[in-house]
């Protein structure tokens, strides 16, 4: 059986625009399509990722423009729907003013207290 | 101790932060006591085994180059592969090979291969235990 991985991502907007996408998020799907057992929790700003409609589209630099911008909420709808457990904490996003009904479909929130259980059941945890 | 096998993931490019120099550390220090090391580079840090890392002079020092003996990642990573053999360890590097697209950093020095998140995975699910040291 493969072990149970947690992903928990801290540091947001990371490079994101160079990148297309979160490193990290891009990280747990390519891992779970290799047959990986992972969950994604996201803390701290990262939970912003879970707010729908986001655009990071119309950067340009001169002639060259962002034509693929990154669209982390769909990545992370996309991640959740592939059936990996996306959970944000829910203090961060109340801290934030961020309300769960804006939310994309498959993220669930959980409390800080319910972190130390979280981080017991998964057998590695990746703290980015 | 019976020889454990450990992974690391590192994630930052050289010469910006000191999370790497301890990534060695704790990277050297295993292979010292002649434990199995897996390495996977993401993102910059695909850097770190770039083959035209050159040394440089440092006028602030009043050093030449030769004088100056700059440390250029490289030559750690060789060191490693060297420090291996030597302890009869088996160390696997592996760079994520659409980050050294990305960077067109895909002259490397020898001994170091293409991955992709696919290979960290098979490292983690085999090794006793793994850390990540991301980009902050």
């Amino acid at each position: 059986m493969p072990k149970k991985i947690l992903h928990i991502v801290d540091s947001a907007y990371r490079a994101t625009i160079e990148e297309q996408d979160d490193t990290v998020i891009w990280f747990a799907h390519a891992m779970k399509g290799a047959g990986a057992d992972v969950s994604v929790l996201l803390r701290g700003n990262a939970v912003n990722y879970a707010l729908e409609g986001q655009d990071a589209s119309g950067l340009s630099f001169g002639a060259k423009k962002q034509t693929q911008p990154p669209a982390l909420d769909a990545d992370l709808a996309k991640l959740a729907a592939k059936g990996v457990e996306v959970l944000y904490v829910a203090e961060d996003a109340k801290e934030r003013g961020l309300d769960p009904g804006a939310f994309v479909a498959g993220p669930k929130g959980i409390s800080r207290k319910e972190l130390a259980p979280l981080l017991g059941r998964h057998d590695l945890v990746f703290t980015w | 101790m019976a020889k454990q096998h450990l992974a690391f993931l590192l994630m930052d490019g050289p010469y910006e932060q000191a999370r790497t120099t301890t990534g060695f550390r704790l990277i050297d220090l295993a292979l010292k006591r002649g434990h199995d090391v897996t390495v996977f580079c993401y993102e910059g840090a695909v850097s770190l085994a770039f083959a035209k890392q050159t040394p440089h002079a440092n006028a602030v020092h009043g050093r030449d180059a030769v004088q100056e003996d700059h440390p250029n990642p490289k030559d750690w990573v060789t060191a490693f592969f060297a420090r291996a053999q030597e302890k009869g360890s088996k160390l696997t590097w592996i760079n994520c090979g659409l980050c050294v697209d990305e960077r067109g950093a895909g002259e490397c020095v020898p001994n170091v291969v293409r991955g992709s998140p696919a290979d960290f995975w098979k490292a983690a699910e085999a090794a006793n235990n793994t850390l990540v040291i991301p980009t902050r």
